[in-house]
């Protein structure tokens, strides 16, 4: 079983429309939708959920009033502010370490789990997928992204699928970290201008920092054609394998309008033959 | 005044916004990019760097000699980053999250904290306006403790605009809490939509008042309009979709530098801004 994780550094780039389109060519796959901060794949794949689960993960202190004598010990120990005069806790700076918790001598402090989010196993129309939604404003992003991608893994050892897709987040943080860690390559997409190439350089070094295998392709090349050869150019002297470059072609936000993968919409696009062309250039490659 | 702008969804165009509004708005003014992973704004801006600075968090150091290996650092520490195996105790600097809940709870003094380099802070200028940014070390998983120092960094007298990472989660709520107004950038598909839902709400949790920026209004359909008309959130400025505006953004020239109409534009969109804030109308 291999997994491709696509990523791009900077939003936008069009991660999700390609994963939604390499749904379609793939041979029976696995989707993992692994932006959990702001997943947007079901809005293509439109998954039916099977199971649905909640993800608890970290903790949020609570003071209890009623036993709370003032001594104001958790407040000056709170390395996040997140204690006010008056102790009450902020849940949004709230950390979760716990150290008001375990040091008030009053145990006028609870640390209940937090409800953080749930997670989807689905089934859409090009084969199963495992998607989730991180609550507003919570943390724990990489635990929810490494769970989604453990259990699509799971599914598709069960059921002997060869490829699993994931639709990684932007930057290079934590959630990326937990998106590419053991994957069997990276699909960088990127586009011609100074955002998408300074990006594209910072998570392909993210990549190697790892040792995960990368790819690059460039999405709207046409927009800027020396930007495109700049980045061909980046791609040969980093020895980082190029899949190829997909025209800007309204059809794909047309398709995404129409809830459509690119091939659903108008297999015949400039956008669609290039997009096999990079799939045929990963499977080489994988 | 602080106005940050976010988005919900990578790319719809908060670094256009950012640097063009900070730029319309003349001396006096401040940018802070703390979309510390993917760093761009400084690609447009093109200051002049003056400083930097590296920036650590704590991490546990422990003294051999002095630990007992009595384990309540480890029972204490809610991320795993002690973990004590027979004779032996081994730190995981980088799970760590700098609580110092393990130094507190030792009761041999052999904690210390040490230092974790999480990124560095460079600061500069462009006619006039000051620049801020962080960029986050390639490895290290944690931007909030980062975005935190870049926006310590602001000086309260000037107003400032806040570039936020794309998202709803922390490290979003570290680039936009306590700022008086969230520019929130989308474009009209429907995952500009769906994203945008989550960062209204978002800044509804924060409490902070919102305007809404379409950019490529043209392109995709009507129900980011519909909405904001439905959640009564002003929208504050259309950018049409234009190939020249595309390609200039492609090689990091400012809207307002390039086209002058879009100046005077960016200068009301901040009148409006202020009107707002102030409990005006628009």
């Amino acid at each position: 079983m291999k997994e491709l994780v696509v990523i791009s550094g900077k939003g936008g780039s069009g991660k999700t429309s390609m994963v939604a389109a390499l749904s379609q060519i793939a041979n029976n796959p696995v989707l993992c939708d692994a932006d959990v901060d702001a997943a947007d794949l079901h809005l293509i794949l439109s998954p039916q959920v099977k199971e649905s689960h909640e993800f608890m993960a970290g903790h949020t202190a609570r003071i209890n009033p009623e036993l709370c004598t003032g001594c104001g010990k958790c407040v000056e120990m709170c390395r996040w502010n997140a204690i006010s005069a008056d102790f009450v806790v902020d849940p949004i700076e709230c950390e979760g370490c716990g150290v008001c918790y375990y040091f008030c001598e009053q145990g006028a402090v609870e640390f209940p789990e937090n409800l953080s989010g749930h997670w989807y196993i689905s089934d859409c129309r090009f084969g199963p997928m495992v998607h989730a939604k991180l609550g507003i404003a919570e943390e724990n992003s990489g635990k929810l992204v490494s769970l989604v991608r453990k259990e699509a893994g799971k599914i598709a050892e069960a059921n002997g699928h060869e490829m699993v897709i994931t639709d990684g987040p932007p930057g290079v943080g934590c959630p990326v970290i937990a998106a590419i860690g053991g994957a069997s390559a990276v699909l960088v997409v990127t586009e011609p201008s100074v955002s998408g190439r300074h990006d594209m350089e910072r998570v392909v070094d993210l990549a190697a920092h790892f040792s995960v295998p990368a790819m690059v392709c460039i999405n709207k090349y046409d927009l800027n054609q020396s930007a495109s050869d700049g980045i061909l150019r980046f791609a040969q002297e980093r020895g980082v394998p190029f899949a190829g470059r997909v025209p800007f072609d309204p059809a794909m936000t047309q398709s995404m309008v129409k809830a459509q993968t690119l091939f659903e919409y108008d297999p015949d696009s400039p956008a669609c033959a290039a997009v096999r062309e990079v799939w045929a250039q990963v499977l080489k490659r994988i | 005044m602080i106005i940050s702008v976010a988005s919900g969804k990578g790319g719809t165009g908060k670094t256009t916004v950012a640097t063009s509004l900070a730029l319309s708005l003349g001396k006096n003014a401040q940018l802070a990019d703390c979309d510390v992973e993917a760093p761009n704004a400084h690609l447009f801006i093109k200051p002049e760097f003056e400083a930097e600075e590296t920036v650590t968090m704590p991490v546990p150091k422990i003294d051999d000699d002095k630990c007992t290996r009595c384990g309540e650092c480890e029972a204490v520490c809610q991320f795993n980053a002690i973990l004590t195996v027979a004779d032996t105790i081994m730190t995981f600097p980088e799970l760590c999250h700098g609580c110092g809940g393990c130094k507190a709870a030792c009761p041999a003094g052999a904690i210390e904290d040490g230092k974790r380099t999480i990124g560095t802070i460079q600061h500069g200028r462009c006619n006039g306006l000051d620049f801020v940014h962080g960029r986050l070390r390639i490895g290290e998983a944690m931007a909030p403790p980062l975005i935190r120092q870049v926006r310590s960094r602001v000086t309260p007298d000037k107003t400032t605009v806040i570039d936020a990472p794309p998202g709803t989660s922390c490290p979003v709520i570290a680039a936009i809490k306590n700022t008086d107004f969230v520019l929130l950038v989308t474009e009209p598909t429907p995952f500009g939509l769906n994203d945008l839902e989550l960062a209204v709400e978002t800044a509804k949790i924060l409490q902070i008042p919102s305007g809404l920026i379409i950019n490529r209004s043209d392109i995709g359909d009507s129900r980011v309009a519909e909405y904001a008309a439905r959640e009564k959130i002003p929208v504050l400025m259309e950018i049409p979709y234009q190939r020249e505006i595309a390609e200039a953004y492609s090689r990091g020239e400012p809207v307002v530098e390039v086209f002058s109409q879009w100046r005077r534009r960016f200068e009301k969109l901040y009148a409006d801004i202020q009107n707002l804030v102030a409990g005006r109308t628009i």
